[in-house]
């Protein structure tokens, strides 16, 4: 086999953080190379380099027998360099089409050819069995639409290497098997794979050799027919992490119901919400499995008193929920920890204290009756949650905006359960943490279930959530499916119901 | 009375002042558009157009033919644009304080030079401006070719640029680019274009729009250049721009909407000043830019990436 | 093309924030250097006399402190809003209502003894200048609509709104077909407190001012959410904060600031309203803010700074023959040079030469 990509100790920091250190590999033609690694081992910010986002701090890069020119993405792509993000890279307000075409002739021309384009799409459409609307807004499209999108973006610009980071998170087991099916295609017709992925299981259906990162360096390289799940697991993690299990528990009485909730607004990004039914009861957790974008968003908001529901009604504790605001469920019991840390969580610019005490500022020892913060008093209370949640810092003073993703969501949950609440709403709440942190928050979550607090978590991951949760419901297109216990549960089903078997239409 | 006040309407007058009014609207509209369409909020809109009508003017007092005062109007509209776009894509910088800054340098430097080169002179002087061109055959249609086929030159280039601009969002890859850059910028440097530079012309080219539509003020309009003469129309541009939800066509169409309703307040004005005074005529296209907004809110989608400086290189 | 990008400083240093502003007005300075030379005389020449007409005798400071006094107003108004992330350009405006509540209550409508009178009219000034702006925040929060605009286009309105009065209903009889409103009554008049200059009470009060508002955005409870907000309002609201009611005293805050700055002008330098008692006093606020770094202490001295510009300008044109609109100039640049510092301080840029 001949060598299409060779990468020369390259290393790249950002600030004091090393995301690559003297990384070298190469890539061959026509094969499926993973590269497998936690969160935050630096698998993204290798491919950003090779595609050109990224400025390296030292290394080489050698493709078909050229030096590629860093930070420069339209050198990748014309040498052939294709990659399908983790985040699409697709404007929203523009066709299927269009997004294609962008690039592909000098920005200066005056035409847009369309014609042509059209004509050379559907070709490679019906080639690779990535079947698209040419004409149809990107707005309208479904996840894994956009992602066929995004692949035959690359494949329009005659890549020879593609690079998949992270292809599968968003997608049901059906829609990624139909994936592979497409990357095999590929390969046969002599194009090369780079694989970014940290589930094992798909690593070692597909590729054909495996690279795995750790902390930014190459953890060990082996041939996929000669790896098993256990060598590789433990190359991935370096030392073992032991993840909580969660206990027996009696569920205590009802906490919360949700009786026909129906949602719309004009203005909205996720689905509406149609005819919702929802309980949670203290000691259980209520797990949401679903593809992103079925209404986990507004769920969320609905639950925390960030939207008001167009219909129905929501009990806490038999009592009606007649105000709608986040202060309110609040008070109520509510703890929400929003999908996006740094969109929603903290406040990166102000201090670890100023934000550890934010959900409490109406503690009379943090500000007296005349409004005036108590410095010493919320700092040493800020001191003391950090503590007892582990969160690592150098000073309390700091700004938040220098915790690492783990700390950051040690340090949001611990602020709520300080809070003594009755109800946790968590949306992904381990998403781009690594191993370490994702036991630690597992950890606190499956505690505040022993001390009975009511939890429901919405996941991407189905393992994840089904080991975390005593109950699972499917949410698609806004509707949400009857509870199903976890204990032997057919994760195929939860599958198919992902991709809306059982579902009515609307 | 009323009948009167309904008459206007069917002058060919008022629908030929329509017309002229809305010119510096157009132009300065569409440049915004453009900016904002690439992510770039131009809060520079007041001070280069005011710039942009003393320049004008200027070149042509001191000698310079029409077409070149034009020219040179754009020229410096579009240096602005540059030192705008230099802070705001490039730096990274606050656009709303930019804008703001930007908008204090233009028209304080125009006043300046404009000071500097007629250090007292109470009474503006004049130039020749633009005159009017009767379009053949068109122009001598009864009350239609008065209306619209009597104006002169520079009217009938702001109606071109329309057609100009819409065609380069629609039907151009630099038109796409700029669309994409103010939606997803990474989705631009993903197809290998580089988006600072897409977002530089675009603001280069919609500051050199502005500074146009302050040279149609002082070289169409009028003859003579007057501190403060903008009186606003940069600002009421930049409502226009949500109220045409950032399409040209739409631009164009709210530019006459508004300038019927301000040359409708003049005539009205005539009629009624004896008992509303003429202060509250004046005030119109400010509450009417604000209602249009607010009307304009209901379905406004604001171009998603418009005020995110776009930092290469940076974790997304 | 120069290649270059930009990163995160990791820790910021203070000090780079006190002598940022600093080289902004020196770079300003520099730059406006050429203007001058356009004009065809000495630069340093004319920076002298700009200094002696501001500094240069007891009368000049005066005049450059009673010109800082509506500055710093306006500049702390512009403080306050930008800290939230909430764009007033609407000072001017703001400004205008607060001088117009003086009118209409201190020239005769309401009369108390002085103690009373001036404290009196401030609040009316302040309440007047928020109010103006609180259907703005309303219709950005419920409507979307864009403050910036908003607040832009109201300045048109109420400072037609002023021309109408004063040529209209409010038009002082006295005045000589001048149109200005009726002088403020004597109780409610500032005092001087520099004998035979123009320097009134109104100064002490915006010191006084600033020095509240330093408190309340640092120790107070208000200051921490105003600060949360501007930071980042969906977290702020995600942990309880209440987002609008912190916007909205904001927004009452802001308004009130200009709107004293209006009571100064009004019940200090002149006595009364007139339709040029702002020389665009609103706009200049935000390079006041600008310059201080949105600090309400550093307020004071941008606004004495500014304003000591603005006064020796004039003197400089009077002696040099260079447009007194130079200082319009300098001020501009200074915003600018400001920008460019932010963004030093929180970036550093990494050259990367042209790429291989």
């Amino acid at each position: 086999m001949n060598q299409i990509l060779e990468v020369k100790s390259v290393s790249k920091s950002f600030g004091n953080l090393v995301a690559n250190k003297d990384i070298s590999f190469n890539v061959n033609k026509g094969e499926v190379l993973a590269i497998l690694g936690e969160n935050g081992a630096g698998k993204t910010t290798l491919m950003n380099i090779l595609f050109g986002h990224y400025m390296p701090d030292n290394g080489e890069i050698i493709f078909k027998n050229q030096s590629i020119k860093f930070g420069n993405t339209g050198n990748s792509i014309s040498l052939g360099i294709g990659m399908v993000h983790q985040h699409f890279t697709l404007a929203d307000n523009l066709t299927v089409l269009e997004n294609i075409i962008i690039g592909q002739n000098s920005l200066f021309n005056i035409t847009l050819s369309k014609k042509e384009s059209k004509e050379k799409l559907n070709t490679l459409i019906e080639k690779f069995g990535l079947p698209i609307n040419p004409d149809a807004m990107v707005s309208d499209l479904s996840v894994s639409q956009k992602q066929r999108l995004e692949i035959l973006k690359t494949l329009y610009q005659d890549c020879e290497l593609l690079i998949l980071d992270e292809p599968t998170a968003a997608l049901t087991p059906q829609e990624t098997e139909s994936l592979f099916k497409t990357v095999r295609k590929m390969v046969i017709e002599g194009l090369s794979v780079i694989l970014i992925s940290h589930k094992l299981n798909e690593v070692l259906s597909i590729s054909n050799r495996i690279i795995v990162l750790r902390n930014g360096k190459i953890a060990g390289e082996k041939i996929t027919n000669h790896a098993d799940y256990k060598s590789l697991a433990s190359l991935i993690v370096g030392k073992e992490v032991s993840y909580p299990k969660k206990k027996k528990n009696t569920p205590k009485g009802e906490f919360l119901r949700a009786e026909n909730i129906f949602y719309r607004t004009e203005i909205d990004l996720d689905v509406k919400i149609k005819n919702l039914n929802l309980n949670l009861f203290g000691g259980e957790i209520l797990g949401i499995a679903g593809v992103a974008g079925n209404g986990q968003q507004n769920l969320a908001k609905l639950l925390a008193g960030h939207a008001k529901p167009t219909d129905g009604k929501i009990f806490m504790e038999e009592n009606e929920v007649n105000l709608f605001t986040p202060k309110n469920f609040m008070d109520l019991g509510i703890a929400y920890i929003p999908e996006d840390r740094n969109k929603d969580g903290l406040i990166g610019d102000m201090s670890i204290w100023e934000n550890t005490i934010m959900t409490e500022i109406e503690n009379q020892n943090i500000s007296n009756k005349f409004g005036f913060i108590n410095d010493t008093f919320s700092k040493e209370k800020a001191e003391r949650i950090c503590e007892i949640n582990d969160v690592r810092l150098q000073s309390i003073n700091q700004p938040a905006r220098l915790l690492s993703g783990g700390n950051v969501q040690k340090l949001l949950i611990g602020r709520w359960l300080n809070r003594n609440p009755k109800i946790i709403i968590a949306c992904q709440p381990t998403r781009g943490l690594d191993e370490g942190a994702i036991a630690a928050v597992h950890k606190m979550l499956l505690e505040a279930r022993e001390n009975g607090n009511a939890i429901l978590i919405i996941g991407e991951d189905l393992d994840e959530l089904i080991s975390l949760s005593d109950k699972i419901s499917v949410i698609y297109n806004g509707q949400l499916s009857a509870p199903l216990y976890t204990d032997n549960l057919d994760k195929l089903k939860i599958g198919m119901m992902m991709s809306g078997e059982g579902f009515g239409n609307d | 009375m009323i009948f009167d006040f309904i008459e206007i309407l069917f002058t060919a007058g008022f629908w030929a002042a329509t017309i002229r009014i809305a010119c510096p609207l157009i132009f300065a509209t569409l440049g915004e558009v453009i900016c904002e369409r690439s992510g770039v909020l131009n809060l520079g809109i007041e001070g280069i157009m005011s710039l942009g009508a003393m320049v004008g003017w200027m070149s042509v007092y001191l000698g310079a033919d029409l077409y070149s005062g034009v020219l040179l109007a754009a020229i410096i509209g579009a240096l602005f644009g540059f030192l705008h776009a230099i802070f705001t894509v490039y730096l990274g910088a606050s656009q709303h304080v930019t804008g703001i800054g930007i908008t204090m340098l233009a028209s304080s430097i125009g006043f300046f030079s404009f000071r500097l080169i007629l250090p007292s002179s109470t009474t503006p002087p004049k130039i020749i401006p633009f005159e009017k061109i009767n379009i053949p055959y068109l122009s001598d249609i009864p009350f239609i070719g008065e209306a619209l086929f009597q104006h002169t030159p520079f009217t009938y280039i702001a109606f071109i640029s329309v057609i100009i601009i819409f065609w380069l969002l629609n039907s151009t890859p630099f038109g796409l680019s700029i669309k994409m850059a103010g939606e997803n910028p990474m989705a631009l440097e993903a197809q290998g274009i580089d988006v600072l530079l897409v977002r530089t012309v675009s603001v280069i080219i919609g500051s050199a729009l502005m500074a146009v539509g302050g040279a149609y003020l002082t070289m169409s309009a009028f003859d003579a250049f007057y501190f403060g003469m903008i009186n606003g129309r940069g600002w009421i541009a930049i409502a226009l721009v949500i109220f045409a939800a950032w399409k040209p066509e739409r631009a164009l169409l709210g530019a006459i909407l508004f300038a019927g309703l301000d040359a409708y307040q003049v005539r009205a004005q005539q009629l009624a000043g004896a008992f509303i005074p003429y202060q509250f005529f004046l005030m119109l296209p400010f509450i009417l830019s604000i209602v249009a907004m607010i009307v304009a809110s209901k379905r406004t989608r604001y171009p998603k990436a418009l005020l995110i400086p776009f930092r290469r290189g940076e974790r997304h | 093309m120069i290649n270059f990008r930009l990163e995160e400083r990791e820790n910021k240093s203070f000090w780079m924030n006190v002598i940022a502003p600093f080289i902004a007005i020196f770079i300003a300075l520099l730059i406006s250097c050429f203007l001058i030379l356009l004009a065809g005389v000495s630069p340093l020449e004319s920076y002298k006399e700009l200094l002696i007409g501001s500094f240069g005798s007891r009368n000049a400071i005066a005049e450059t402190l009673s010109r800082a006094t509506p500055l710093i107003l306006t500049g702390l108004a512009a403080s306050i809003a930008f800290k939230a992330k909430f764009w007033n350009i609407g000072a001017e405006g703001q400004l205008y209502a607060g001088a117009l509540a003086v009118t209409f209550f201190g020239t005769g409508l309401i009369e108390l003894p002085t103690i009373l009178m001036i404290p009196f009219l401030f609040l009316v000034g302040a309440v007047a200048g928020g109010l103006l702006l609180l259907p703005l925040v309303l219709l950005k929060n419920y409507y979307k609509v864009d403050e910036v605009v908003t607040t832009l286009l109201t300045n048109f309105i109420v400072i037609l709104l002023v021309s109408y009065l004063l040529e209209g209903p409010w038009k002082d009889p006295m005045s000589l077909g001048w149109p200005q409103g009726a002088s403020v009554i004597d109780q409610g008049v500032l005092p001087q407190i520099v004998a035979r200059t123009r320097l009134h009470l109104g100064f002490i009060f915006s010191i006084f001012f600033a020095v509240l508002i330093w408190i309340l955005l640092s120790r107070h409870i208000v200051g921490y959410q105003i600060k949360a907000v501007g930071f980042n309002p969906s977290a702020a609201s995600h942990s309880g904060l209440p987002v609008l009611k912190t916007i909205l005293i904001v927004a009452l805050l802001s308004g009130g600031m200009a709107g004293m700055a209006g009571v100064t002008e009004t019940a200090g330098l002149k006595g009364y309203l007139t339709l040029d008692l702002s020389p665009g006093f609103g706009y200049a606020g935000i390079a006041v803010a600008m310059l201080a770094g949105l600090h309400p202490l550093g307020v004071i001295a941008s606004g004495i700074f500014l304003a000591s510009i603005y006064v020796g300008a004039d003197a400089m044109s009077r002696s040099m023959n260079v447009p007194s609109y130079l200082a319009d100039v300098i001020v501009a640049i200074t915003v600018l040079c400001v920008l460019v510092s932010l963004v030093l301080i929180q970036f550093k840029v990494k050259l990367l030469g042209s790429s291989k």
